[in-house]
């Protein structure tokens, strides 16, 4: 398989402290990848770094075989690199529906795709609409953001993300605030992606990594400690005592 | 109540006050009717504040910049080119919008407090640049001796205040009905969501600042449509048309009018007009004080604006009666779900227009 994403030695710094440090990450095609590791471990920061949200302080990032290092957000989205945030980013004031046609928008070729009602029905809108029955939110379609539960959003942003057609899909803890029945629903939804989309994800919910990982990578203290297939990682000591560390 | 009646509703209560609009100059003497069209043009110019502060998420002091430009432009076209309306309009419109195209890298890499202090800096620097450029403003003395205006080729020069109000009038509604209707297409849709989170925008692969940018030249632009209209309305430009007061006032008015509502922002702008020039001439030297005043019951009582405080009235109907509408139009399901009443008034749900139905959006009337 060929890496759809590497990413080489990146550093990002807060001041003195060293959020990532020197780590490697290859992602390829179709891989679901799973990113561990306790609260701190700079996570959240190389997903911010892969998506552009933030620059890095040294390394370099190549999506599809092309250097993304100096790309905004923007341009990262649009050549492939969905993202799910931590805590659900959604339009609060647009409905469900209004914000899957907006984060679908620019897959359509934006102003110039939609130029005709009709076209904007049919390439942006019916699509939004599957893609809310797909995440199981289609009673809720016109009910504006703002009203929507924690659980809802969260699906919600899933529905998003996969309007944008990403070829890299970014996840951070997915499975945080939600409860047992939507974890399941999650699980679900993610395990039926389709192998053309590549996944990162960033979760503490180890049973829901082990379920869908081909590969898990451990971070601490913002390096990497090891990499590996879930088998290797559940029982490799180094990442016991990454954990027994943060806990004591 | 249900949606559709509410619609009907509003629709019947616009309709009304655009007859009440139109039959105004009948009823009133020629300097209240001249007053009358001033406040038009004054409230375009907050229409066109609203747009920036309460839909794009830019606050603004500085539409008198493209205001002022557009008024120059208007009358220097009036005086030395064509007394025809469209004319004036249109260069207006250009002016006001090269204006903003010109200030625009200023503003849209910046946000919040910082726009408000730029766009500040942008409005004085214009009066400034008004006063100091003698040979073509006419300084501090203005430019007055503007010949009357004909509305399109072949009518007479408009020679009444009550003509003048009509024209302002008919002008003021074919560019609100332009923005209500541009704002109801999906590039509403974008604006909205950009002020909402531009980084989640971005994150969705939108040129944010592009959209703004957009935002900025359209707004400068009807800005320009008011200038041009404030010369016909008062047959005279100075300076004094365009100071920091000015801009302050609009900014009031667009805030006590919910900043996210087109008919919110008529309806501040209007109020803030009439509590300076006509009660403050029952209570003379009060002015201040009283839009002092204004401001802070505002603040107290309608915290998201008048236009805000309608919604709430409306949503309060509707829970009464809730058993009769659909799911969609449920109000809030938790805590999570709760209208966001304390929020400041930037980031109160947008209605367009006088209609205030959220769900004639573009987007929402979609299978």
């Amino acid at each position: 398989m060929t890496a759809l994403l590497s990413a080489e030695a990146v550093v990002r710094r807060y001041g003195s402290l060293v959020a990532v440090d020197r780590v490697d990450l290859r992602i390829a095609d179709g891989e679901r990848h799973a990113l561990i590791g306790p609260n701190g471990a700079g996570k959240t920061t190389l997903l911010d770094l892969i998506g552009g949200a933030t620059r890095v302080d040294g390394g370099r990032i190549r999506f599809d075989g092309r250097d993304v290092t100096r790309l905004g957000p923007a341009r990262r989205a649009r050549i492939g690199i969905g993202r799910i945030h931590q805590r659900p980013a959604v339009w609060p004031s647009l409905t469900a529906l209004e914000n899957v046609v907006v984060a679908g928008w620019q897959q359509v070729g934006g102003f110039r795709g939609v130029r005709s009602r009709a076209r904007f029905r049919s390439r942006l809108a019916e699509p939004a609409a599957a893609l809310l029955e797909q995440v199981g939110l289609v009673d809720t379609a016109s009910t504006t953001a703002a009203h929507l539960s924690h659980g809802q959003r969260r699906q919600l942003e899933i529905a998003m993300a996969l309007a944008g057609r990403p070829r890299l899909l970014l996840l951070d803890e997915p499975a945080a605030g939600l409860s047992g029945v939507e974890v399941r629903r999650l699980a679900g939804l993610l395990a039926e992606l389709p192998r053309e989309v590549s996944v990162l994800l960033v979760e503490h919910r180890l049973d829901l990594v082990y379920a869908l990982a081909d590969t898990v990578t451990v971070l601490h203290d913002g390096r990497l400690v090891a990499s590996g297939e879930p088998d290797e990682i559940r029982h490799a000591p180094e990442v016991r005592r990454a954990y027994a560390e943060a806990v004591r | 109540m249900t949606p559709a009646a509410r619609r009907w509703l509003l629709r019947a209560g616009g309709a009304g006050l655009l007859v009440v609009a139109v039959a105004l100059p009948w009823s009133v003497d020629a300097y209240t009717t001249s007053l009358f069209a001033r406040t038009l043009v004054l409230a375009l110019v907050g229409v066109s504040v609203a747009l920036l502060t309460g839909l794009a998420g830019l606050p603004t002091l500085g539409q008198t910049g493209p205001y002022a430009a557009g008024a120059y432009a208007g009358a220097l076209v009036a005086m030395h080119v064509s007394t025809i309306g469209v004319v004036q309009v249109l260069a207006g419109a250009a002016t006001g919008a090269i204006f903003a195209l010109l200030t625009v890298p200023l503003v849209v890499y910046a946000r919040g407090v910082v726009v408000l202090m730029i766009t500040l800096a942008i409005g004085e620097l214009t009066v400034t640049a008004a006063g100091r450029w003698t040979s073509v403003t006419g300084g501090t003395d203005g430019l007055a001796g503007i010949p009357a205006i004909q509305p399109v080729w072949g009518m007479a020069p408009l020679a009444s205040d009550r003509a003048r109000y009509l024209y302002t009038l008919v002008v003021v509604g074919v560019v609100i009905t332009t923005m209500v209707m541009l704002l109801r297409t999906p590039a509403g849709l974008l604006l909205r969501a950009s002020r909402d989170d531009e980084a989640r925008m971005r994150a969705s692969g939108h040129r944010v600042t592009g959209y703004l940018a957009v935002t900025f030249v359209g707004a400068g632009a009807v800005a320009g449509v008011a200038g041009s209209l404030l010369i016909t309305a008062q047959q005279y430009v100075s300076p004094a048309d365009f100071g920091f007061d000015v801009a302050a006032l609009l900014l009031l008015g667009v805030v006590i009018g919910g900043a996210t509502s087109i008919g919110g922002a008529i309806a501040g702008t209007a109020l803030v007009i009439a509590v300076r020039d006509w009660l403050s001439g029952l209570l003379p030297g009060y002015a201040p004080l009283l839009l002092g005043g204004l401001f802070v019951l505002t603040a107290y009582l309608f915290p998201r604006g008048v236009a805000g405080f309608s919604t709430e009235l409306a949503s309060l109907v509707r829970s009464r009666s809730r058993g009769r509408t659909g799911p969609g139009d449920r109000p809030g399901t938790g805590i999570q779900g709760r209208p966001s009443r304390g929020e400041p008034v930037g980031v109160a749900p947008l209605q367009v227009g006088p209609s205030g139905n959220r769900s004639t959006g573009h987007g929402g009337e979609l299978p």
